[in-house]
């Protein structure tokens, strides 16, 4: 039987990107892909007849230009367009819209706090400042701390000379930014509180914690570091939906002579004299590969597909611990026509990108709580979008699509698992949320798919249903991500690789992992040549 | 006392061993407390007639060794009435948990958890004491403002966290950033259990134990040890107010003077230096050092003034988080609780009732909200069953710490909305000791803002500031006052707003002390 | 009260820009701190002689303005800027700067002392979030008033004619950075002798209500007396000619830049004599002694006069044969002085001018590009500093 140079398990915009960049220096690639269809979650599918959506991620930011240009996709096909603005609409008719207009946002903050119209910029600049740091160490290979090898040891004084230019206060404020919380971040810039909930939604997007847990201004970087055409901190959609990005990846991927397998789910990693040899597929097919690398998820990668007794206990202890929460659920709404915001004044633009309708951070924390309890948040946080007033091409003429992004929902409820009773009471929570800044979507709904984490766990196969492979909290980032040891995308077996979001620098369709784990398996692979 | 060459504002356990230090290290030192007695938050008050009870802080176990042993403070009074407390968690409807601070004696485990219970305790404290020794200094400067003693600092760190080994570094860097709520769900599974370890966490913070950096809370508590007994409770005889006392009296024992009833209205600044302080009534001391044993915000904002100092630097003081959200119930007893299964010996422990993480994160969220915790979690001792002349025979004192109360409540913390508090921790006592509410002849409760007016700390935080991560060490309390020296020159803080906090454990104050003796070329 | 639809004015008007408006043929604005604001109003080189041989209007109600006011607003004002607070008279005005925690220039601008306890700021930059967080540990109260004050720039050298032939008594005895009270349309008419065009001229603040008519009073005043309406651009070419610093262009906001090494101290925008050291403590004082101990920044802004009459924008400036040493901030060809004038940034160590300086000018002729080294000179500031800006009595031309 053929031994191939690359097989990557699961087709996803990570694994991808690992055997497009694998393929290019020559290597035979091979990606198996559970599903009839590739992109993991960055996917485009058919809602309802006509309607294309973004089932599962929905806008683009992250995905670093690095990786975009490399691979060339644009000419694969993809476009990134940003939207215009976002808003975030109180129940008493009120909004406060985040215009890309500097006058009109300025105008805007100081609508609600001519204070926080000033603060504003000082917060985006200390945001900006942050972003400086991270965006370098994105596509960088976090060095080890435990180990005394001269490239572990090289990558640390690196590391401490980035952050020693940077000059004492500012050393401190990073310190601090990684470590507080999103809501006191913001409480030392902004006073009024409508603001400060729409600021910090990003902080919780995909999150298991409250706006006020410690770690939480990370996320909200996370969120920010991206950026479109050089706009920091920029959101956009893809043109035709997420599964833009990950077909021109593949597209990439056939032209660098790789070659892709669907409806082809491992079950094993074989893996022999303590070396990853190959696969073996549920249909019971083996094949042999110098490499495997593995895009799903740490504990699916560990706990389902590779022997216990392969891995050394104190690496299979911490993954079987790496937290990975589902804490997000979505709607995915085809719509007759367009609903209408009462509160926003006709012509503002600013619906042209995320709305929300949680007025406070205390509204998100107790949507916190109620996920704790094990339920979903009975005044969810949302992050809607109407993509077809961007891209028309989603829907049929006059119709339109509708995102909801739903912060929090449980991977299991505390009275089970979720069912279809419980899946639809949950739409109507968040349908019901929409209808009180829009009374007529309920009238324009043609249909709903209602995705609950253990629906996105069953459909991709994200542990949990969480949109990160594990949580972004800052116990699981840089060289403790997966785990303490094993951050530089080799797993402890020889032979055996991760390129999922579970690792540095985590989710967000950002790719970086795939491009880092590319890095690190060539590099291997030159060194055995 | 002709000029003195330092002066310092506050007469806590901090600014008595500051005080102490500065006096051993040649100094002419001259210690103000504004109120008739030392001792800030460690104080023993009275309850009514014959009882005596810690008014705030109520157990001992971070006093750092050097201070005990520098000051001799033993020779100055300080006994302790029982040096290796053991707690109790209770939970109504079950045999009392008892863990002492040698994991391998814990009661009222089932078998599978004695084991991870005794794994996990010896883990957080070979972690703990890793980190101990830096307690003792200041923390380091980053950037290149760091000196080489900084540097030296910096490289010990990393040095003590090797030695751990590669395993078990890798092990405290994936638990030190993480929330104690997950570490103890990982490692333990009896609720009860889990429940005790998180509110060690917790207590005295405003957090709940799924916050992140509740496993370094944890490990700062660990951290302190009593008599070579890492991670122990003490009470020390005669009330907490003798551990000031004794520091006090080793402070005066060195050549410091201590002058009570003494008010700071301000610290005076000439010439961007300090120059001595201003006292309630128009007098004025001279000294060219000035150290406050209060807390950042007191300091700068009430004492010095924003005319001698920076924008900048004030509103990182201003946005020192201070809120505390931990209350005082203080109860004289006419007897003591008897219910079954409860012996003298749990009686005579750390009672701790935090009997799930759930309920323990639910008391947290209140505070969210500006509510208070419906099921507050409290610690709780009777210092008389080992201190028998803390109330008249056969009568006992209670001393309780309950989470979380609020600083603003919604509504306001009005006389219902004190006594419902009241009533609801006592509830919450009374179900885990049967009886003890009929027992209780009178009490009092001391919310955030009365911790704030009686010791003077804003917010009434216990630790003078929240200990979280963002907070700790280089970043306490902010940029340009974090080695004790301030923006003012000869103006220094030594209280629990500085690394490596509060807690009684002296630590800030002969830090800062060390600190002005480098300074002044006297170490 | 902002209304909800102002996203539909992305510019907003200003109590001028009726009239501004109707003198405005080639609708040629530009936005002033989200104000519709005239770039040029019909011809700049008339506009800009206008400036220096009659007299010209340009509305400067878009800067910002706070007023600083309670028992401790002196005490207030005097930790905020450089300068002594205590030495400003009530009804004086003080060009002044004020710095951040290191000692870097946040922004300049005029302070008003309009009662002992109530002063007034003015300032091209948003401040209410710095002079806010100042006020900590204040008794006073810091507002924005900038909607509240609308302000109109009369400059050039028949500017006190005009102001006469209105009816403003003995306006010519108001000495330069003073200010007086008129009666005016059955309200109050601050005028100030200030300006940023290096002539003679009066700044004119009023209520918003009044606006209008003090337009329109001021154009029938000024009809034989050559005012006119000008725009940005030619108080732009006085500016650069009187050697003014302008927050944006010469230097950045030091709350506002990314890189720390952007922000400019006092001693590097040539203001020392604006600092007090002697006053006690103000802010960024501990990070200034230090700096001057170490000589005082890296940086000096210095006068330029260029060879050539291709102003030198944005040119990088050498020395040698290639070594950079710094860069030209603000640039004009001056028509009074008849010189190639520019501002630039240099590094300290040749601030003195004893080595040959070049800028490197790239300049298109009908398309083509070519570049030129320029020789430079360093010259003092202002280029121009005529004496009717400073004479009391104001003369009438």
């Amino acid at each position: 039987m053929k031994q191939r140079d690359v097989i990557v398990i699961g087709a996803g915009h990570n694994g991808l990107t690992t055997a497009c960049y694998l393929a290019r220096l020559g290597l035979d690639v091979l990606v198996l892909e559970r599903n009839d269809y590739i992109g993991g979650a960055a996917v485009s599918r058919e809602l309802t007849p006509g309607w294309t959506y973004s089932s599962c991620s929905y806008v683009c930011s992250l995905l670093r230009p690095e990786i975009v240009r490399d691979l060339d996709l644009p000419r694969h096909g993809l476009q990134v367009i940003p939207y215009e603005g976002g808003v975030t609409f109180t129940r008493e008719g009120d909004y406060f819209a985040l215009y890309s207009d500097k006058d009109r946002l300025r105008r805007e903050l100081a609508r609600h706090s001519a204070r926080d119209a000033e603060a504003y910029d000082r917060y985006t600049l200390e945001v900006l400042r942050q972003c400086r740091f991270i965006r370098p160490l994105l596509l960088w290979t976090p060095p080890d701390p435990t180990s005394l090898k001269p490239r572990d040891l090289k990558g640390l004084a690196q590391l401490g000379r980035r952050l020693w230019s940077l000059g004492e206060e500012q050393i401190y404020d990073m310190i601090r930014f990684w470590t507080m919380s999103a809501g006191d971040f913001l409480d030392q810039y902004f006073e009024n509180d409508l603001i400060k909930a729409h600021l910090a939604g990003s902080s919780i997007i995909g999150t298991a914690l409250g706006p006020y847990s410690p770690g939480t201004a990370y996320v909200l970087l996370h969120h920010y570091m991206g950026d479109v055409d050089g706009a920091t901190g920029a959101w956009g959609f893809a043109r035709g939906g997420m599964g833009a990005i990950t077909r021109a990846m593949a597209s990439a991927l056939r032209g660098s002579g790789g070659e892709i397998r669907t409806e082809a789910p491992v079950g094993r990693i074989v893996v022999k004299n303590g070396r990853a040899v190959g696969v073996a597929l549920d249909s019971g097919e083996e094949i042999a590969a110098k490499v495997v690398v593995s895009n799903l998820d740490v504990k699916r990668t560990f706990l389902k597909l590779v022997e216990a007794n392969e891995l050394p206990p104190s690496f299979l202890n911490r993954v079987t611990k790496f937290k990975i929460r589902g804490s997000s659920g979505k709607l995915n709404i085809a719509l007759d026509g367009l609903p209408s915001f009462p509160a926003l004044p006709p012509g503002c633009p600013a619906w042209r990108g995320d709305m929300h309708v949680t007025e406070s951070l205390a509204q998100m924390e107790e949507a916190y709580d109620d996920w704790k309890a094990g339920s979903w948040s009975r005044r969810p946080y949302v992050d809607m979008l109407i993509p077809t007033l961007i891209d028309p091409t989603m829907a049929p003429p006059g119709k339109h699509y509708m995102t909801v992004f739903v912060q929090y929902a449980p991977p299991k409820l505390a009275e089970g698992e979720w069912s279809t009773q419980t899946r639809d009471a949950f739409g109507k929570t968040v349908i019901d949320t929409i209808a009180e800044i829009s009374p007529d979507i309920r009238d324009l709904i043609r249909h709903v798919e209602v995705r609950s984490p253990a629906d996105l766990e069953n459909e991709v196969g994200l542990t949990e249903g969480n949109i990160f492979q594990g949580e972004l909290t800052m116990d699981q980032l840089l060289f403790n991500r997966p785990v303490p040891g094993f951050a530089q995308y080799r797993a402890p077996i020889p032979g055996l690789y991760m390129c999922g979001s579970s690792t540095h620098p985590g989710g967000g369709v950002m790719a970086a992992p795939g491009a880092n784990a590319a890095r690190e398996i060539a590099r291997d692979l030159k060194r055995a040549a | 006392m002709n000029r003195p060459d330092a002066i310092v504002v506050g007469g806590g356990h901090n600014g008595l061993a500051c005080a102490g230090y500065l006096a051993r290290g040649g100094m002419k030192v001259l210690v103000l407390e504004a109120e008739g007695r030392l001792g800030g938050m460690a104080r023993t008050v009275e309850l009514g007639e014959g009882f005596r009870i810690p008014e705030i802080a109520h157990l001992l176990h971070l006093l750092h060794p050097r201070v005990e042993s520098e000051l001799r403070l033993a020779q100055h009074g300080l006994a302790l009435a029982a040096a290796d407390l053991p707690t109790v968690a209770l939970e109504p409807g079950r045999q009392p948990l008892l863990l002492s601070s040698d994991p391998a004696a814990a009661e009222g485990l089932a078998v599978a958890d004695r084991e991870s219970w005794r794994a996990l305790r010896d883990r957080l404290v070979r972690f703990a004491s890793a980190l101990e020794p830096f307690r003792g200094e200041p923390p380091p400067r980053l950037g290149s403002s760091a000196s080489r003693a900084d540097l030296t600092r910096l490289a010990r760190m990393g040095w003590a966290i090797r030695s751990l080994g590669r395993e078990e570094m890798r092990e405290l860097l994936r638990i030190i950033a993480s929330n104690v709520a997950d570490l103890v769900e990982d490692e333990i599974s009896d609720p009860l259990l889990q429940g005790a370890i998180a509110f060690d966490a917790v207590l005295g913070t405003g957090f709940g134990p799924r916050a992140p950096g509740t496993v370094l809370t944890l490990l700062y508590r660990l951290a302190g040890s009593v008599a070579g007994r890492p991670g122990a409770l003490a009470l020390p005889k005669g009330g907490m107010g003798r551990v000031a006392d004794a520091i006090g009296k080793a402070a005066e024992a060195a050549g410091a003077q201590l002058r009570l009833n003494a008010r700071v209205e301000r610290v005076l600044v000439e010439d961007g230096r300090a120059a001595g302080v201003a006292l309630e009534g128009d007098e004025r001391l001279d000294a060219p050092i000035v150290v406050s044993n209060l807390d950042p915000k007191r300091t700068f904002f009430d004492l010095v003034g924003p005319a001698h100092l920076d924008t900048g630097f004030l509103r990182r003081i201003a946005n020192f988080r201070a809120r505390g959200t931990t209350a005082k119930l203080n109860l004289a007893l006419d007897g003591l609780p008897e219910a079954s299964g409860i012996e003298r010996r749990h009686l005579m422990g750390r009672i701790v009732i935090a009997p799930t993480v759930v309920m323990l994160e639910r008391a947290a969220d209140a505070i969210k909200y500006k509510r208070h915790s419906e099921q507050p979690a409290i610690e709780a001792v009777i210092p008389s069953l080992h201190d028998p002349d803390l109330a008249p025979p056969g009568k006992h004192v209670l001393s309780a710490i309950v989470q979380y109360a609020p600083p603003e409540l919604a509504g306001g913390w009005n006389e219902p909305a004190r006594q419902h508090f009241a009533d609801l921790a006592l509830s919450q006592l009374d179900a885990a000791l049967p009886g003890l509410k009929s027992l209780v002849r009178a009490r009092q409760l001391l919310l955030p803002q009365d911790i704030a007016r009686m010791s003077g700390a804003s917010g009434g935080h216990w630790h003078h500031g929240e200990l979280a991560i963002d907070q700790m060490l280089m970043l306490r309390p902010a940029p340009g006052a974090q080695q004790y020296a301030t923006p003012i020159e000869g103006l220094y803080l030594c209280g629990a707003g500085c690394h490596p906090g509060g807690g009684v454990m002296g630590a800030a104050g002969m830090n800062a002390a060390r600190r002005i003796l480098a300074g002044e070329g006297r170490a | 009260m902002i209304e909800r639809e102002h996203f539909r004015w992305p510019l907003l008007p200003t109590p001028f820009t009726a009239r501004i408006e109707a003198a405005n043929p080639r609708r040629s604005w530009m936005g002033w701190a989200g104000h519709l604001s005239p770039a040029t109003l019909d011809n700049v080189e008339q506009e800009y002689f206008a400036i220096r041989n009659q007299a010209t209007l340009f509305d400067i109600s878009p800067l910002h303005k706070y007023r600083i006011k309670g028992p401790e607003a002196e005490a207030f004002c005097n930790r905020l800027v450089t300068r002594d607070v205590r030495k400003l008279a009530p009804g004086r005005v003080s060009y002044v700067l004020w710095c951040d925690d290191r000692g870097k220039v946040i922004d300049d601008g005029t302070l008003f002392r309009l009662a002992a306890d109530e002063f007034r700021l003015c300032a091209q930059e948003r401040h209410l979030l710095w002079l806010q967080d100042s006020a900590l540990g204040f008794e006073v109260r810091i507002e924005d008033v900038s909607e509240e004050v609308a302000g109109l720039a009369l400059q050039g050298p028949t500017s006190c004619a005009v102001l006469k032939t209105m009816g403003l008594a003995s306006v010519e005895m108001l000495k330069p950075f003073a200010i007086a009270e008129f009666p005016f349309e059955g309200a109050g008419l601050a005028v100030s002798r200030t300006g940023f065009t290096g002539d003679l001229g009066y700044e004119l603040w009023l209520r918003p209500e009044a606006a209008l008519r003090l337009w329109d009073r001021l154009t029938e005043a000024g009809r034989f007396l050559g005012l006119r309406p000008i725009g940005w651009h030619a108080v732009e070419i006085a500016r650069i000619e009187a050697g003014f610093l302008l927050v944006g262009i010469d230097y950045l906001p030091a709350d506002h830049v990314l890189r720390a090494n952007r922000a400019r101290s006092p001693f590097e925008l040539g203001f020392e004599k604006l600092v007090d050291f002697g006053k006690g403590h103000f802010n960024g004082r501990n990070a200034l002694l230090e700096e001057r101990a170490q000589g005082g920044g890296r940086w000096r802004v210095v006068g330029l006069d260029v060879a050539g009459n291709k102003p030198a924008a944005h040119a990088l400036l050498y020395t040698g044969r290639s070594r950079e040493i710094g860069q030209v901030t603000s640039a004009v060809w001056s028509p009074t002085a008849k010189k190639n004038l520019a501002i630039a940034s240099i590094e300290r160590g040749f601030a003195d001018g004893r080595r040959p300086i070049w800028a490197d000018i790239y300049v298109q002729k009908e398309l083509k590009w070519s570049r030129s080294e320029a020789p430079c000179r360093i010259v003092e500031r202002p280029f121009w500093n005529p004496p009717r800006r400073w004479a009391v009595p104001a003369g009438d031309r």
